[in-house]
Protein backbone atom coordinates (compact mmCIF):
# COMPACT_ATOMS: atom_id res chain seq x y z
CA UNK A 1 0.00 0.00 0.00
CA UNK A 2 1.19 3.46 -0.77
CA UNK A 3 0.17 6.73 0.68
CA UNK A 4 -1.25 8.95 -2.01
CA UNK A 5 -1.70 11.94 0.19
CA UNK A 6 0.82 13.72 2.29
CA UNK A 7 -0.57 14.44 5.63
CA UNK A 8 -0.26 17.83 7.15
CA UNK A 9 -0.38 17.36 10.86
CA UNK A 10 -2.33 20.07 12.51
CA UNK A 11 -0.52 21.35 15.50
CA UNK A 12 -3.37 23.00 17.24
CA UNK A 13 -4.85 20.49 19.61
CA UNK A 14 -8.46 19.59 19.13
CA UNK A 15 -8.39 20.57 15.50
CA UNK A 16 -9.13 17.98 12.90
CA UNK A 17 -5.83 16.51 11.93
CA UNK A 18 -6.55 15.53 8.44
CA UNK A 19 -7.55 17.93 5.78
CA UNK A 20 -8.05 15.59 2.87
CA UNK A 21 -11.15 16.31 0.88
CA UNK A 22 -14.18 14.11 0.58
CA UNK A 23 -13.52 11.78 3.39
CA UNK A 24 -15.29 8.52 3.67
CA UNK A 25 -14.31 6.88 0.44
CA UNK A 26 -12.50 3.61 0.52
CA UNK A 27 -13.35 2.84 4.06
CA UNK A 28 -15.51 0.21 5.48
CA UNK A 29 -17.39 0.12 8.68
CA UNK A 30 -19.26 -2.35 10.72
CA UNK A 31 -22.52 -1.50 12.31
CA UNK A 32 -22.61 -1.83 16.03
CA UNK A 33 -23.73 -5.09 17.36
CA UNK A 34 -27.12 -5.28 18.96
CA UNK A 35 -27.01 -5.66 22.69
CA UNK A 36 -26.95 -9.17 24.01
CA UNK A 37 -26.31 -11.01 20.82
CA UNK A 38 -23.07 -12.81 20.11
CA UNK A 39 -20.52 -10.57 18.46
CA UNK A 40 -18.43 -11.79 15.55
CA UNK A 41 -15.13 -11.97 17.39
CA UNK A 42 -12.59 -13.42 14.98
CA UNK A 43 -10.23 -11.66 12.64
CA UNK A 44 -8.04 -13.34 10.01
CA UNK A 45 -4.29 -12.90 10.43
CA UNK A 46 -1.58 -13.50 7.86
CA UNK A 47 2.08 -14.26 8.35
CA UNK A 48 4.08 -13.10 5.35
CA UNK A 49 6.94 -10.96 4.07
CA UNK A 50 5.30 -7.60 4.62
CA UNK A 51 4.94 -4.64 2.29
CA UNK A 52 8.37 -3.04 2.12
CA UNK A 53 9.87 -2.75 -1.34
CA UNK A 54 13.29 -2.87 0.35
CA UNK A 55 13.22 -6.07 2.36
CA UNK A 56 11.28 -9.22 3.09
CA UNK A 57 9.95 -9.35 6.62
CA UNK A 58 10.71 -12.61 8.40
CA UNK A 59 7.76 -14.00 10.34
CA UNK A 60 5.81 -10.78 10.10
CA UNK A 61 2.26 -11.24 11.37
CA UNK A 62 -0.34 -8.83 10.03
CA UNK A 63 -3.98 -7.86 10.46
CA UNK A 64 -6.34 -5.29 8.94
CA UNK A 65 -7.65 -2.58 11.24
CA UNK A 66 -10.70 -0.37 10.61
CA UNK A 67 -10.12 3.13 11.97
CA UNK A 68 -12.88 5.71 12.16
CA UNK A 69 -13.42 9.30 13.11
CA UNK A 70 -15.02 8.83 16.52
CA UNK A 71 -18.76 8.40 16.48
CA UNK A 72 -19.03 8.42 12.70
CA UNK A 73 -18.97 6.01 9.81
CA UNK A 74 -16.09 7.94 8.32
CA UNK A 75 -13.66 5.05 8.35
CA UNK A 76 -10.69 3.59 6.56
CA UNK A 77 -9.42 0.03 6.49
CA UNK A 78 -5.70 -0.11 7.11
CA UNK A 79 -4.26 -3.46 6.02
CA UNK A 80 -0.87 -4.93 6.84
CA UNK A 81 -0.64 -3.79 10.43
CA UNK A 82 1.80 -5.80 12.56
CA UNK A 83 0.17 -7.70 15.40
CA UNK A 84 2.37 -7.42 18.49
CA UNK A 85 1.72 -9.19 21.79
CA UNK A 86 4.87 -7.51 23.15
CA UNK A 87 3.61 -3.91 23.15
CA UNK A 88 0.45 -1.91 23.70
CA UNK A 89 -1.24 0.61 21.44
CA UNK A 90 -2.18 1.17 17.83
CA UNK A 91 0.40 3.09 15.84
CA UNK A 92 -0.26 3.95 12.20
CA UNK A 93 1.78 5.78 9.59
CA UNK A 94 0.12 9.14 9.03
CA UNK A 95 -0.61 8.52 5.37
CA UNK A 96 -2.81 5.54 6.14
CA UNK A 97 -5.40 7.67 7.91
CA UNK A 98 -5.05 10.85 5.87
CA UNK A 99 -8.49 10.22 4.38
CA UNK A 100 -10.40 10.60 7.61
CA UNK A 101 -10.50 13.29 10.20
CA UNK A 102 -8.83 12.44 13.46
CA UNK A 103 -8.47 14.83 16.34
CA UNK A 104 -5.27 15.18 18.30
CA UNK A 105 -5.19 14.94 22.07
CA UNK A 106 -4.28 18.14 23.90
CA UNK A 107 -1.92 18.51 26.80
CA UNK A 108 -2.41 22.02 28.08
CA UNK A 109 -2.44 24.17 24.98
CA UNK A 110 -0.13 21.85 23.10
CA UNK A 111 -0.29 18.48 21.35
CA UNK A 112 0.27 15.26 23.26
CA UNK A 113 2.89 13.30 21.36
CA UNK A 114 4.08 9.73 21.76
CA UNK A 115 7.50 8.21 21.36
CA UNK A 116 7.98 4.47 21.27
CA UNK A 117 11.56 3.29 21.42
CA UNK A 118 12.94 0.04 20.14
CA UNK A 119 16.00 -1.69 21.50
CA UNK A 120 18.25 -0.52 18.68
CA UNK A 121 17.42 3.15 19.36
CA UNK A 122 14.99 3.28 16.45
CA UNK A 123 11.63 4.84 17.19
CA UNK A 124 8.14 5.82 16.10
CA UNK A 125 7.22 9.42 16.77
CA UNK A 126 4.05 11.39 16.31
CA UNK A 127 0.96 12.94 17.87
CA UNK A 128 -1.69 11.11 19.85
CA UNK A 129 -5.14 11.23 18.25
CA UNK A 130 -8.42 9.57 19.14
CA UNK A 131 -10.17 7.10 16.85
CA UNK A 132 -12.78 4.40 16.93
CA UNK A 133 -11.16 1.05 16.23
CA UNK A 134 -13.15 -1.81 14.70
CA UNK A 135 -11.73 -5.32 14.74
CA UNK A 136 -14.04 -8.06 13.49
CA UNK A 137 -17.41 -7.18 15.06
CA UNK A 138 -15.82 -5.53 18.07
CA UNK A 139 -15.66 -1.76 18.52
CA UNK A 140 -13.42 0.31 20.79
CA UNK A 141 -14.55 3.94 20.91
CA UNK A 142 -12.40 7.05 21.16
CA UNK A 143 -9.13 5.21 21.60
CA UNK A 144 -5.89 7.19 21.85
CA UNK A 145 -3.62 6.03 19.04
CA UNK A 146 -0.30 7.26 17.68
CA UNK A 147 -0.15 8.88 14.25
CA UNK A 148 3.43 8.19 13.14
CA UNK A 149 4.78 11.33 11.50
CA UNK A 150 6.10 10.55 8.03
CA UNK A 151 8.83 12.41 6.14
CA UNK A 152 7.31 15.62 4.84
CA UNK A 153 4.69 15.90 7.53
CA UNK A 154 4.63 19.28 9.21
CA UNK A 155 5.49 18.27 12.73
CA UNK A 156 8.45 18.92 15.04
CA UNK A 157 11.29 16.45 14.70
CA UNK A 158 11.75 13.87 17.42
CA UNK A 159 14.22 14.95 20.09
CA UNK A 160 17.38 12.88 20.48
CA UNK A 161 15.99 11.45 23.72
CA UNK A 162 13.34 9.64 21.64
CA UNK A 163 15.90 7.79 19.57
CA UNK A 164 18.26 7.86 16.64
CA UNK A 165 16.57 6.13 13.71
CA UNK A 166 13.02 6.95 12.65
CA UNK A 167 10.88 4.09 11.39
CA UNK A 168 8.44 6.26 9.52
CA UNK A 169 7.75 4.81 6.07
CA UNK A 170 6.26 1.56 4.79
CA UNK A 171 9.62 0.71 3.27
CA UNK A 172 11.36 1.07 6.61
CA UNK A 173 8.55 -0.49 8.63
CA UNK A 174 7.54 -3.28 6.28
CA UNK A 175 4.02 -2.53 7.52
CA UNK A 176 1.47 0.27 7.76
CA UNK A 177 1.73 0.31 11.50
CA UNK A 178 1.65 -1.86 14.58
CA UNK A 179 -1.22 -3.04 16.77
CA UNK A 180 0.05 -3.69 20.28
CA UNK A 181 -2.16 -6.09 22.23
CA UNK A 182 0.01 -7.04 25.19
CA UNK A 183 -1.59 -7.76 28.55
CA UNK A 184 -0.96 -4.18 29.63
CA UNK A 185 -3.89 -1.84 29.05
CA UNK A 186 -1.66 1.23 28.46
CA UNK A 187 1.70 1.52 26.76
CA UNK A 188 3.45 3.22 29.69
CA UNK A 189 1.12 2.94 32.66
CA UNK A 190 1.77 4.47 36.06
CA UNK A 191 5.38 5.40 35.23
CA UNK A 192 4.17 8.25 32.99
CA UNK A 193 1.25 9.70 34.93
CA UNK A 194 1.17 13.20 36.46
CA UNK A 195 2.91 13.24 39.82
CA UNK A 196 5.89 11.18 38.79
CA UNK A 197 9.02 13.25 38.96
CA UNK A 198 10.96 11.37 36.34
CA UNK A 199 9.74 10.39 32.95
CA UNK A 200 11.33 7.81 30.73
CA UNK A 201 10.35 9.48 27.53
CA UNK A 202 7.08 8.03 26.21
CA UNK A 203 5.14 11.30 26.13
CA UNK A 204 5.99 14.80 24.97
CA UNK A 205 4.17 18.08 24.75
CA UNK A 206 4.67 19.70 21.34
CA UNK A 207 4.16 23.25 20.14
CA UNK A 208 4.48 24.03 16.45
CA UNK A 209 8.22 24.05 16.78
CA UNK A 210 9.44 22.21 19.86
CA UNK A 211 8.63 19.38 22.21
CA UNK A 212 9.32 18.76 25.87
CA UNK A 213 8.88 15.70 28.03
CA UNK A 214 5.53 15.49 29.74
CA UNK A 215 3.29 13.13 31.65
CA UNK A 216 0.02 11.60 30.49
CA UNK A 217 -2.85 10.23 32.52
CA UNK A 218 -3.71 6.57 32.10
CA UNK A 219 -6.73 7.47 29.98
CA UNK A 220 -4.67 9.75 27.74
CA UNK A 221 -2.08 7.07 27.03
CA UNK A 222 -2.16 4.66 24.11
CA UNK A 223 -4.48 1.79 24.89
CA UNK A 224 -4.94 -1.84 24.10
CA UNK A 225 -8.22 -1.56 22.16
CA UNK A 226 -9.34 -5.00 23.31
CA UNK A 227 -9.79 -3.72 26.86
CA UNK A 228 -12.12 -1.02 25.50
CA UNK A 229 -14.47 -3.37 23.67
CA UNK A 230 -17.95 -3.68 25.13
CA UNK A 231 -17.72 -7.47 24.94
CA UNK A 232 -14.95 -10.05 24.57
CA UNK A 233 -12.74 -7.49 26.25
CA UNK A 234 -10.65 -9.63 28.59
CA UNK A 235 -8.01 -10.76 26.12
CA UNK A 236 -7.28 -12.67 22.97
CA UNK A 237 -6.57 -16.08 21.53
CA UNK A 238 -4.16 -16.25 18.60
CA UNK A 239 -4.10 -19.48 16.59
CA UNK A 240 -1.55 -20.21 13.88
CA UNK A 241 -1.06 -23.39 11.85
CA UNK A 242 1.84 -25.79 11.95
CA UNK A 243 4.66 -24.88 9.53
CA UNK A 244 6.76 -27.45 7.73
CA UNK A 245 10.46 -27.88 8.39
CA UNK A 246 11.52 -25.83 5.37
CA UNK A 247 9.17 -22.96 6.11
CA UNK A 248 6.41 -21.42 4.04
CA UNK A 249 5.81 -18.37 1.87
CA UNK A 250 2.88 -17.36 4.02
CA UNK A 251 0.45 -18.74 6.57
CA UNK A 252 -3.05 -17.84 7.68
CA UNK A 253 -4.40 -17.90 11.19
CA UNK A 254 -7.11 -16.51 13.42
CA UNK A 255 -7.20 -13.87 16.11
CA UNK A 256 -10.18 -14.37 18.43
CA UNK A 257 -11.13 -11.63 20.87
CA UNK A 258 -12.06 -12.59 24.40
CA UNK A 259 -10.95 -15.57 26.43
CA UNK A 260 -13.61 -18.00 27.60
CA UNK A 261 -16.32 -15.59 26.45
CA UNK A 262 -17.58 -17.53 23.44
CA UNK A 263 -17.47 -21.07 22.14
CA UNK A 264 -14.53 -20.23 19.89
CA UNK A 265 -12.12 -18.93 22.53
CA UNK A 266 -12.34 -21.51 25.30
CA UNK A 267 -9.36 -21.58 27.65
CA UNK A 268 -9.89 -25.27 28.29
CA UNK A 269 -6.91 -26.96 29.87
CA UNK A 270 -4.36 -24.47 28.59
CA UNK A 271 -1.28 -23.97 30.77
CA UNK A 272 -1.58 -20.66 32.62
CA UNK A 273 1.59 -18.63 32.99
CA UNK A 274 1.51 -15.66 35.34
CA UNK A 275 4.11 -12.92 34.89
CA UNK A 276 6.20 -11.42 37.65
CA UNK A 277 6.22 -7.68 38.39
CA UNK A 278 8.33 -7.07 35.29
CA UNK A 279 6.03 -8.93 32.91
CA UNK A 280 8.26 -11.99 32.66
CA UNK A 281 8.37 -15.64 33.72
CA UNK A 282 11.22 -18.06 34.22
CA UNK A 283 12.53 -20.32 31.49
CA UNK A 284 15.04 -23.11 31.91
CA UNK A 285 17.08 -24.32 28.98
CA UNK A 286 19.42 -27.18 29.78
CA UNK A 287 21.09 -26.05 33.00
CA UNK A 288 20.48 -22.33 32.58
CA UNK A 289 17.48 -20.58 34.08
CA UNK A 290 16.51 -17.02 33.29
CA UNK A 291 13.82 -15.02 35.02
CA UNK A 292 13.35 -13.00 31.83
CA UNK A 293 11.16 -15.26 29.74
CA UNK A 294 8.45 -13.67 27.63
CA UNK A 295 6.14 -14.39 24.70
CA UNK A 296 6.24 -11.88 21.85
CA UNK A 297 4.56 -12.21 18.46
CA UNK A 298 6.58 -9.21 17.33
CA UNK A 299 9.88 -11.08 17.59
CA UNK A 300 10.71 -12.86 14.35
CA UNK A 301 12.53 -15.77 15.96
CA UNK A 302 13.21 -17.49 19.25
CA UNK A 303 16.05 -15.57 20.86
CA UNK A 304 17.99 -17.10 23.73
CA UNK A 305 21.44 -17.48 25.26
CA UNK A 306 24.62 -17.64 23.21
CA UNK A 307 26.51 -20.00 20.93
CA UNK A 308 28.79 -21.03 23.77
CA UNK A 309 26.04 -21.66 26.28
CA UNK A 310 23.77 -23.56 23.87
CA UNK A 311 26.42 -25.41 21.90
CA UNK A 312 24.67 -24.27 18.73
CA UNK A 313 26.81 -22.93 15.88
CA UNK A 314 26.24 -19.42 14.65
CA UNK A 315 25.27 -18.50 11.09
CA UNK A 316 27.85 -17.04 8.76
CA UNK A 317 25.55 -15.08 6.45
CA UNK A 318 22.76 -14.13 8.82
CA UNK A 319 24.93 -13.52 11.83
CA UNK A 320 23.21 -13.71 15.16
CA UNK A 321 21.01 -16.63 14.15
CA UNK A 322 21.76 -20.24 15.00
CA UNK A 323 23.03 -22.51 12.25
CA UNK A 324 23.29 -26.10 13.48
CA UNK A 325 24.45 -28.50 10.76
CA UNK A 326 21.35 -30.58 11.36
CA UNK A 327 18.05 -29.53 12.86
CA UNK A 328 18.10 -29.80 16.65
CA UNK A 329 15.06 -30.94 18.63
CA UNK A 330 15.19 -29.15 21.97
CA UNK A 331 13.02 -28.31 24.94
CA UNK A 332 12.76 -25.47 27.43
CA UNK A 333 10.64 -25.30 30.54
CA UNK A 334 8.50 -22.33 31.53
CA UNK A 335 7.37 -21.56 35.05
CA UNK A 336 5.20 -18.65 36.03
CA UNK A 337 4.63 -16.81 39.27
CA UNK A 338 1.76 -19.24 39.93
CA UNK A 339 4.06 -22.25 39.95
CA UNK A 340 3.60 -25.27 37.75
CA UNK A 341 5.88 -26.00 34.85
CA UNK A 342 5.41 -26.51 31.14
CA UNK A 343 8.07 -28.11 28.99
CA UNK A 344 7.91 -26.79 25.45
CA UNK A 345 9.50 -28.70 22.58
CA UNK A 346 10.95 -26.67 19.72
CA UNK A 347 13.29 -27.11 16.79
CA UNK A 348 16.23 -25.05 15.66
CA UNK A 349 17.13 -25.41 11.98
CA UNK A 350 19.99 -23.88 10.02
CA UNK A 351 19.20 -20.17 9.89
CA UNK A 352 21.27 -19.49 6.78
CA UNK A 353 19.45 -22.24 4.87
CA UNK A 354 16.07 -20.95 5.99
CA UNK A 355 16.74 -17.30 5.32
CA UNK A 356 18.40 -17.96 1.96
CA UNK A 357 15.27 -19.73 0.76
CA UNK A 358 12.27 -18.05 -0.83
CA UNK A 359 10.22 -18.64 2.29
CA UNK A 360 9.53 -16.04 4.96
CA UNK A 361 7.59 -18.01 7.55
CA UNK A 362 9.51 -20.34 9.88
CA UNK A 363 8.70 -22.26 13.03
CA UNK A 364 12.30 -23.32 13.61
CA UNK A 365 14.27 -20.08 13.35
CA UNK A 366 16.26 -19.08 16.41
CA UNK A 367 18.98 -16.64 17.31
CA UNK A 368 21.37 -15.71 20.05
CA UNK A 369 20.34 -13.45 22.84
CA UNK A 370 23.48 -11.91 24.25
CA UNK A 371 26.98 -10.71 23.59
CA UNK A 372 29.47 -13.54 23.74
CA UNK A 373 31.68 -11.89 26.35
CA UNK A 374 29.11 -12.70 28.98
CA UNK A 375 29.56 -16.01 30.72
CA UNK A 376 27.09 -16.94 32.04
CA UNK A 377 25.05 -14.72 29.75
CA UNK A 378 23.05 -11.70 30.72
CA UNK A 379 20.31 -13.98 29.70
CA UNK A 380 16.73 -14.12 28.57
CA UNK A 381 14.39 -16.31 26.53
CA UNK A 382 12.23 -14.54 23.95
CA UNK A 383 9.51 -16.87 22.69
CA UNK A 384 8.98 -15.10 19.38
CA UNK A 385 6.57 -15.94 16.60
CA UNK A 386 7.89 -19.48 15.98
CA UNK A 387 6.39 -20.38 19.37
CA UNK A 388 2.90 -19.49 18.11
CA UNK A 389 2.83 -21.97 15.21
CA UNK A 390 0.74 -25.06 15.75
CA UNK A 391 -0.97 -23.84 18.92
CA UNK A 392 -3.35 -21.31 20.39
CA UNK A 393 -1.81 -18.67 22.63
CA UNK A 394 -3.99 -16.70 25.03
CA UNK A 395 -3.29 -13.24 26.45
CA UNK A 396 -5.48 -12.10 29.35
CA UNK A 397 -5.33 -8.40 30.16
CA UNK A 398 -4.50 -6.76 33.45
CA UNK A 399 -7.65 -5.78 35.31
CA UNK A 400 -9.59 -8.59 33.61
CA UNK A 401 -9.96 -12.27 34.30
CA UNK A 402 -10.70 -15.49 32.49
CA UNK A 403 -11.14 -19.02 33.73
CA UNK A 404 -11.38 -17.74 37.34
CA UNK A 405 -7.81 -16.45 37.07
CA UNK A 406 -7.14 -12.71 37.21
CA UNK A 407 -4.92 -11.24 34.53
CA UNK A 408 -2.42 -10.36 33.43
CA UNK A 409 -1.34 -13.74 32.19
CA UNK A 410 -0.44 -15.85 29.21
CA UNK A 411 -1.80 -19.31 28.52
CA UNK A 412 -1.18 -21.90 25.83
CA UNK B 1 10.36 -8.01 -4.20
CA UNK B 2 14.01 -7.56 -3.52
CA UNK B 3 14.97 -10.22 -1.05
CA UNK B 4 17.43 -8.29 0.94
CA UNK B 5 17.08 -9.67 4.38
CA UNK B 6 18.79 -8.24 7.35
CA UNK B 7 17.09 -9.65 10.34
CA UNK B 8 17.83 -10.10 13.95
CA UNK B 9 21.10 -9.16 15.45
CA UNK B 10 23.95 -7.34 13.91
CA UNK B 11 27.43 -8.44 14.71
CA UNK B 12 28.53 -7.16 11.32
CA UNK B 13 30.25 -4.05 12.49
CA UNK B 14 32.81 -6.03 14.43
CA UNK B 15 33.84 -7.74 11.23
CA UNK B 16 34.48 -4.39 9.65
CA UNK B 17 37.20 -3.70 12.13
CA UNK B 18 35.70 -0.47 13.28
CA UNK B 19 38.10 1.30 15.55
CA UNK B 20 36.72 3.41 18.29
CA UNK B 21 39.32 5.73 19.67
CA UNK B 22 38.58 6.54 23.24
CA UNK B 23 39.06 10.19 24.00
CA UNK B 24 38.73 11.85 27.34
CA UNK B 25 35.54 13.84 27.69
CA UNK B 26 36.11 17.34 28.89
CA UNK B 27 32.44 18.16 29.20
CA UNK B 28 30.56 17.12 32.27
CA UNK B 29 27.26 18.31 30.87
CA UNK B 30 26.82 15.40 28.57
CA UNK B 31 27.88 12.10 29.81
CA UNK B 32 28.94 9.36 30.11
CA UNK B 33 30.25 6.07 28.86
CA UNK B 34 33.96 6.72 28.49
CA UNK B 35 33.59 10.02 30.33
CA UNK B 36 34.63 11.11 33.77
CA UNK B 37 32.76 10.37 36.93
CA UNK B 38 31.60 13.98 37.12
CA UNK B 39 29.31 13.24 34.21
CA UNK B 40 27.21 10.97 36.40
CA UNK B 41 25.77 14.13 37.92
CA UNK B 42 24.41 15.12 34.53
CA UNK B 43 22.66 11.80 34.25
CA UNK B 44 21.29 12.14 37.73
CA UNK B 45 19.88 15.56 36.92
CA UNK B 46 18.43 14.45 33.63
CA UNK B 47 16.82 11.36 35.15
CA UNK B 48 15.72 13.17 38.35
CA UNK B 49 17.15 10.13 40.10
CA UNK B 50 18.54 9.29 43.49
CA UNK B 51 22.21 8.34 43.67
CA UNK B 52 23.89 5.62 45.70
CA UNK B 53 27.61 4.98 45.43
CA UNK B 54 29.25 1.71 46.43
CA UNK B 55 32.77 0.42 45.98
CA UNK B 56 34.37 -3.00 46.05
CA UNK B 57 37.96 -1.76 45.87
CA UNK B 58 38.30 -2.46 42.17
CA UNK B 59 35.65 -0.09 40.95
CA UNK B 60 32.80 2.13 42.09
CA UNK B 61 29.17 1.66 41.17
CA UNK B 62 27.10 4.83 40.92
CA UNK B 63 23.52 3.63 40.99
CA UNK B 64 20.82 6.00 39.80
CA UNK B 65 17.21 5.15 40.60
CA UNK B 66 14.07 7.01 39.59
CA UNK B 67 10.75 7.13 41.40
CA UNK B 68 9.27 5.20 38.50
CA UNK B 69 11.53 2.19 38.96
CA UNK B 70 14.24 2.75 36.39
CA UNK B 71 17.76 1.87 37.50
CA UNK B 72 21.03 2.84 35.80
CA UNK B 73 24.35 1.63 37.17
CA UNK B 74 27.52 3.39 36.07
CA UNK B 75 30.78 1.56 36.65
CA UNK B 76 33.71 3.83 37.44
CA UNK B 77 37.35 2.83 37.41
CA UNK B 78 39.90 4.05 40.01
CA UNK B 79 41.03 6.80 37.65
CA UNK B 80 37.48 8.15 37.55
CA UNK B 81 36.40 6.91 34.12
CA UNK B 82 33.00 5.41 33.42
CA UNK B 83 33.94 2.10 31.76
CA UNK B 84 30.54 0.46 31.72
CA UNK B 85 26.84 1.06 32.27
CA UNK B 86 23.92 -1.25 32.87
CA UNK B 87 20.21 -0.51 33.06
CA UNK B 88 16.90 -2.10 33.98
CA UNK B 89 13.50 -0.54 34.06
CA UNK B 90 10.08 -0.09 32.60
CA UNK B 91 11.38 2.36 30.03
CA UNK B 92 14.52 2.53 27.93
CA UNK B 93 17.23 4.90 29.05
CA UNK B 94 18.13 7.83 26.84
CA UNK B 95 20.97 6.17 24.93
CA UNK B 96 22.28 9.47 23.61
CA UNK B 97 22.60 10.74 27.17
CA UNK B 98 23.97 7.57 28.70
CA UNK B 99 26.26 6.33 25.95
CA UNK B 100 27.22 9.63 24.34
CA UNK B 101 28.81 9.22 20.96
CA UNK B 102 28.83 5.46 21.24
CA UNK B 103 25.16 5.77 20.36
CA UNK B 104 26.37 6.23 16.78
CA UNK B 105 27.34 2.55 16.64
CA UNK B 106 23.85 1.58 17.75
CA UNK B 107 22.25 3.84 15.17
CA UNK B 108 24.46 2.40 12.43
CA UNK B 109 23.42 -1.09 13.48
CA UNK B 110 19.77 -0.05 13.41
CA UNK B 111 20.13 1.37 9.93
CA UNK B 112 21.71 -1.82 8.64
CA UNK B 113 18.90 -4.07 9.79
CA UNK B 114 15.21 -4.08 9.10
CA UNK B 115 13.30 -5.74 11.87
CA UNK B 116 13.72 -3.35 14.71
CA UNK B 117 11.63 -5.29 17.18
CA UNK B 118 14.47 -7.75 17.69
CA UNK B 119 17.01 -7.44 20.48
CA UNK B 120 20.38 -5.96 19.55
CA UNK B 121 23.92 -6.99 20.32
CA UNK B 122 27.02 -5.15 19.15
CA UNK B 123 30.52 -6.43 19.65
CA UNK B 124 33.27 -4.17 18.45
CA UNK B 125 36.85 -3.92 19.70
CA UNK B 126 36.03 -0.65 21.39
CA UNK B 127 32.37 -1.07 22.30
CA UNK B 128 30.17 -3.93 23.49
CA UNK B 129 26.40 -3.45 23.76
CA UNK B 130 23.54 -5.80 24.52
CA UNK B 131 19.91 -4.82 25.02
CA UNK B 132 16.72 -6.80 25.26
CA UNK B 133 13.23 -6.74 26.67
CA UNK B 134 9.79 -5.61 25.68
CA UNK B 135 7.45 -2.73 26.38
CA UNK B 136 7.48 -2.05 30.16
CA UNK B 137 10.68 -4.05 30.66
CA UNK B 138 14.00 -3.00 29.20
CA UNK B 139 17.44 -4.06 30.28
CA UNK B 140 20.92 -4.05 28.87
CA UNK B 141 24.54 -3.09 29.31
CA UNK B 142 27.37 -1.45 27.46
CA UNK B 143 31.06 -1.18 28.15
CA UNK B 144 34.40 -0.25 26.64
CA UNK B 145 36.68 -3.30 26.77
CA UNK B 146 39.87 -1.26 26.86
CA UNK B 147 38.74 0.69 29.91
CA UNK B 148 37.70 -2.24 32.10
CA UNK B 149 40.15 -2.20 35.04
CA UNK B 150 42.48 -5.14 35.58
CA UNK B 151 40.94 -7.82 37.75
CA UNK B 152 37.37 -6.93 36.80
CA UNK B 153 35.32 -9.43 34.79
CA UNK B 154 32.76 -8.06 32.38
CA UNK B 155 30.06 -10.22 33.98
CA UNK B 156 30.19 -7.78 36.87
CA UNK B 157 28.77 -5.04 34.63
CA UNK B 158 25.13 -5.70 35.31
Amino acid sequence: MTHPKRLVLALLPCVLLILAAACGGGGSSNSNNGGGSTVQNTLPVSVNSGISTQFAYTNGIFVSVVVCQPGTNNCVTVPNVLLDTGSTGLRLLSGTVSGIGLTTVATGSQTLTNCVQYLDNSYDWGPVATADIKLAGEVASSVPIQIIAEPGDVFPAAPSSCGGTAINTTDLFGANGILGVSFYQQDCGSACVPGTTSNGGSYYSCSTSACTLTTASLSQQLQNPIGMFSSDNNGLMLTLPTIGAGGAVSANGTLAFGVDTQSDNALGSAFVLLPNAFGNFSTTFKSTTTNVGFIDSGSSALFFLTNASTGLAGCTTFTGFYCPSSTQSLTATNQGANGGTSTVPFSVANGDNLLNSNNDVFSNLAGTGDDTTNNPPFTYFDWGLPFFFGRSVFVVLEGQSAGSQAGPYWAY
Amino acid sequence: MQRSRIAGFDFGLAGMGVLVVVLGFSSATFAVLGGKVASVAADQSRMKASLKVTSNGLFQVHELQTDTGNVVREFVSPDGTVFGVAWTGNQMPDYSQLLGRYTDAINKAAQSRKEHRAPLTIQQPGFVFSAFGHMRFFTGRAYIPGLVPAGVTVEEIR
